[in-house]
Order: structure tokens, then sequence, then C-alpha cells
């Protein structure tokens, strides 16, 4: 009786080894499922997803400019001190002062893509942009100027 | 022989394991006794990826603090952010829609799923088996594909966020993960194939690290690996949260308390976790996906806790509030600490090899452990 389920035992230990290599044998001779990204090989197709969180970027229209009123909501919603705003004063044509920003430095090294700053700003005048590749060989080039230089607020933002 | 055990005596030999270690899955660094081949006790050293996260989060306000909880255990993200939101929820007494708590529950258990496979392929590859390490990643895949359309982010997402979310869903979000539950189950039965039936990995975990119900509740530890010893520990089902109360699920219990009960508990957990999502994805309800809050958050003064269930335990998030907007006092109570103090208990008297599939079978994330 012992011989006779050792005997089983040992069967059904082969026969489970088995089923394991039959299903990488399936693998093996099945290669056409490509599951991963190709990557770098695809740099020219790869797409992101539309909302995945690359970096902090200020979109500029076709006149050089923004929406950004110098509010400073996205400097107090960051938790690492990221953004900092720069503000100046314009004088409008009649001679009144009014506030604008003279620099928005954006520090990419300090930066974790938490979304606040863009979820806090009043007048989405910075969004997500889907890059991915941040390395660089100097580390100052991390820390940005978002808005272009000369831009101007857009006409009816407050 | 017995009182000799745990005592340190001539002849015996004492080895590090880690801090760098390939079998340790991050930096936890293992002092181990041993007497020739045999554990007489396993003393964990902390303290290498400590980065004061509990101290950091005191100079945050409640909404800037939950992007760190997602860099604790970084696998079960979604959930961490879930205990904050509601501890900060609890604190300000605010109601989240309906469709804000749908969501968040399939997020969490979207999570669970990932984070079960990639235990489950790493758990094979530290038995020495390296095929189920892609099989696991080709269905986690699918989930951070979902992840990354909707939330933004692949691993650390903050995305729940106190009064609701922070975006709403991707409108291709049911559509993906309906595609993804037919994917997985078409592949669920590769799983048994591969490792559960195997019958060298059965001899290596069955009989192994046994972990007695007593010494679980003693050790505090939560989660799979006190399920696997017969503890009913499951906090959605214990203290339901969001809507848990009227889902259909179990708690799966396996009463054997070896490293084969602890791996198949997470095994069928994982199915339960389909079965949740299955009953919600048609039925996210319209509204909205965040309730109005003020622009700065403070809480009333007082102590705020609340508990969840991560996919390796209980998750405990205490604040103390002097009324300020930035917390006094905060403490997380992670699941991975209290399960690591059980490791000591299991490995004394077994074989050093047993070791690292005992230590896969708690499922270990560092960082969770060592905030």
């Amino acid at each position: 009786m012992f011989i006779v389920n050792y005997i089983k035992e040992v069967l059904s230990a082969v026969r489970s080894l088995l089923v394991g290599l039959r299903r990488t044998g399936y693998y093996f001779t099945h290669h056409k499922e490509i599951i991963t990204e190709q990557y770098p090989d695809n740099r020219d197709t790869l797409k992101m997803a539309d909302r995945f969180k690359g970096e902090v970027v200020m979109p500029h229209d076709e006149k050089n400019e923004h929406r950004c009123t110098g509010c400073t909501a996205c400097e107090l919603a960051c938790p690492n001190g990221t953004i900092k705003v720069i503000t100046k004063f314009d004088i409008s044509p009649e001679g009144k002062k009014k506030k604008a920003i003279d620099k928005l430095v954006y520090h990419l090294e300090l930066c974790t893509m938490c979304n606040l700053c863009v979820v806090a700003c009043p007048s989405d005048a910075i969004v997500m942009a889907q890059t991915f590749e941040h390395s660089v060989f100097d580390r100052a080039s991390l820390t940005k100027i978002l808005n272009n230089p000369d831009s101007k607020i857009m006409e009816g933002v407050e | 022989m017995v009182e000799e055990i745990g005592n340190t005596t001539e002849g015996d030999l004492i080895i590090n394991v880690g801090p760098q270690h390939p079998a340790t899955h991050g930096v936890l660094h293992l002092i181990i006794t041993l007497n020739g081949e045999t554990i007489k006790k396993v003393e964990p050293h902390l303290g290498f990826i400590h980065r004061s996260i509990e101290k950091m989060c005191e100079s945050l306000s409640y909404r800037q603090f939950i992007y760190v909880t997602s860099r604790m255990d970084y696998l079960s993200s979604h959930i961490n952010n879930h205990a904050c939101a509601l501890t900060v929820e609890k604190g300000l007494q605010i109601e989240v829609p309906d469709r804000a708590k749908v969501i968040r529950i399939l997020m969490d258990e979207l999570t669970r799923i990932a984070s079960h496979e990639l235990w489950w392929g790493a758990m094979a590859m530290d038995l020495g088996a390296f095929t189920p390490f892609f099989h696991a990643f080709r269905e986690r895949e699918s989930i951070n594909d979902i992840m990354e359309e909707t939330c933004g982010a692949r691993l650390t997402m903050n995305y729940i966020v106190p009064g609701g979310l922070m975006q709403d869903i991707h409108p291709n979000f049911q559509k993906r993960v309906k595609d993804f539950l037919s994917l997985y189950k078409s592949k669920i039965h590769e799983y048994d194939e591969l490792i559960t039936g195997n019958i060298i990995f059965q001899n290596r975990m069955k009989g192994v690290g046994y972990l007695s119900p007593e010494d679980a509740i003693s050790f505090g530890v939560t989660g799979p690996a006190a399920r696997g010893s017969g503890v009913s520990c499951d906090i959605r089902k214990l203290y339901p949260y969001d809507g848990y109360e009227n889902l259909q699920f179990d708690e799966i219990l396996e009463t054997a308390g070896d490293s084969f009960a602890r791996y198949m508990v997470r095994i069928r957990e994982m199915q339960q976790s389909v079965r949740i999502i299955e009953q919600l994805i048609d039925n996210i309800p319209e509204g909205d996906f965040q309730t109005k809050t003020k622009a700065v958050l403070k809480l009333p003064k007082g102590e705020f806790y609340t508990r969840v269930e991560t996919a390796r335990g209980e998750f405990g998030v205490y604040i103390v509030s002097e009324g300020g907007t930035t917390p006094y006092r905060i403490k997380f109570r992670s699941p991975g600490f209290s399960n690591l103090s059980a490791l000591d208990k299991m490995a004394r008297g077994e074989k050093l090899g047993d070791l690292v599939a005992m230590m896969g079978t708690l499922d270990l994330v560092i960082p969770d452990i060592d905030r």
C-alpha cells in the first residue's frame, strides 16, 4: 500500500510540473503578444495619457499671452516650495498700477507631480504637460521660468 | 533543546541579511542567529529608509499631506490616500458624494489586485521561479495603464483628496476596467497551473512558518497574514467605510497558519476584489465627484482616527489637531511594521532557506514599515 501511495505521489508531482511547463511552452511558441512598451524604439509613436503628470507648463497663445494673474495660489498650494511667483507692477496707459507676474520660477527638481497647483489655479494658467524625459547634464537647467519673455496677460483674465 | 532556542550560545553563527539584499524587497536588515542551519533568532533592524514622513506631515496643510502618504506603502497608494482623506473628512464632518465613494472603492480594489499581483510575482521570484514575475506584471501593467489614464500617474497617484476626488474619471475608465476584468479572468487559471499546483512550491510552503492565531493577535498581525491563521480582521467587513457595507464579498479565511495558507488568502482575495469591481463598475452614480470645501481646511480641536484595509492589513491614521491649518501630530499605523514583528516568532526553529519564503508571504513593503 505504501508503494502504491508513493508512486501516486510521484506521478502527481511530475504531472504538476508538466502542467506548469505546458504553460511556459505555450508562451514560448506564442510570442506574438507584445505587452510592454518597446521604449525607446517607439519614441516617435509613443503617446502618453492625456492626464499624465509630467511637468508643469504655462500655455501661451499665438500673441504670446498667458492667463497668469500672479495671485500666488499655486505657490501656497505647493507642498515643496517648487513654484516661486515673482510679481511686478505694470503701469497701464491710464497711469494705473496693475499687478502682473515678472517670472514664474518652477523647480522641476523639487516637483513631485502632485497636481495641487493646477487644481488651485483660479484662472487655469498652468497645466500638466505629458513630457517625461527630464534628465539633463546640468542641475541648474531644471529650474525653469514658465512664462515666455515679454509675454503679457491675456485680455479679460482677472 | 527548546529552551536553548532564542539564547545565543557558543558555536552559534550570526549572519546579516541585508540591508542591500535582493530577497528583502528593499533596505531591510535582518540579523539572524543560526545554529547550524536552524534559525534561533531573527532580529529586524530598521531605519535605512526612514524619511520622517510623520514629522513632515506636521508642517503640511490638510490638502498637502496626502501626497506624502502615497510614498509610504507605494503599492497601495490609493488606499493610503483614502485613509487620510477619510480622517480629514471625519474632522470636518463633510459627506462625500456617492459618485466619489464608488470610484474610491473601485480604485482601492484595483490597487489591491495590482498589489497582490506584484506580491505573487515577487514571491515566486524569491523562491527561484522567474517566469511568474512576467505573468503577474502583464496584468498589473493593464491596471497601471488604467490608473495613468484617470489619475495621471502610475504609482504615486494623489487622486483621493479630502472632499472627494481630484478629477473625475476618464471617459474610457469603465470600458478599460471591463477589458481588464475579462483579461484577468482568462488568465487566472495560469496562476494555479504555474505556481499553486507546483509540487516544489507546495513542499516549500506547506507547514513552514507557522503562526498561531494567538500569536497573530498578540503581535498585532493584520491583513492576509493574520487571515491565513484564521483571525478575522478584515476592516472592510468589521468597520465598513465609504459603502463597503452594501457590497457582496467574502472575507477570506484559512486556518492552517502556514506560508501556504497566507499565499492562498491573497490568491483568493484577488477574486473577491474582482467580484467587488464587477458589482460597482456598471453602477457608478451620476453627480459630483467632489463636495465644495473651503480653500483652507481647518480641523476642529480634537483627535481623529480612521482605519482602512490596505493590501497588507489594517492601516490607521491618527490626527491630533489644535484647530489650526496643519496637524499637531500625525501617527500612521502601518500594517507592515506589526507583520514584520511576527517574523521572529514564525522563523524560530525553521531552516534558513525557508526564511525568504516566510518573508515573501508577509508581503513586506519596507517604506511602509519604515516611514
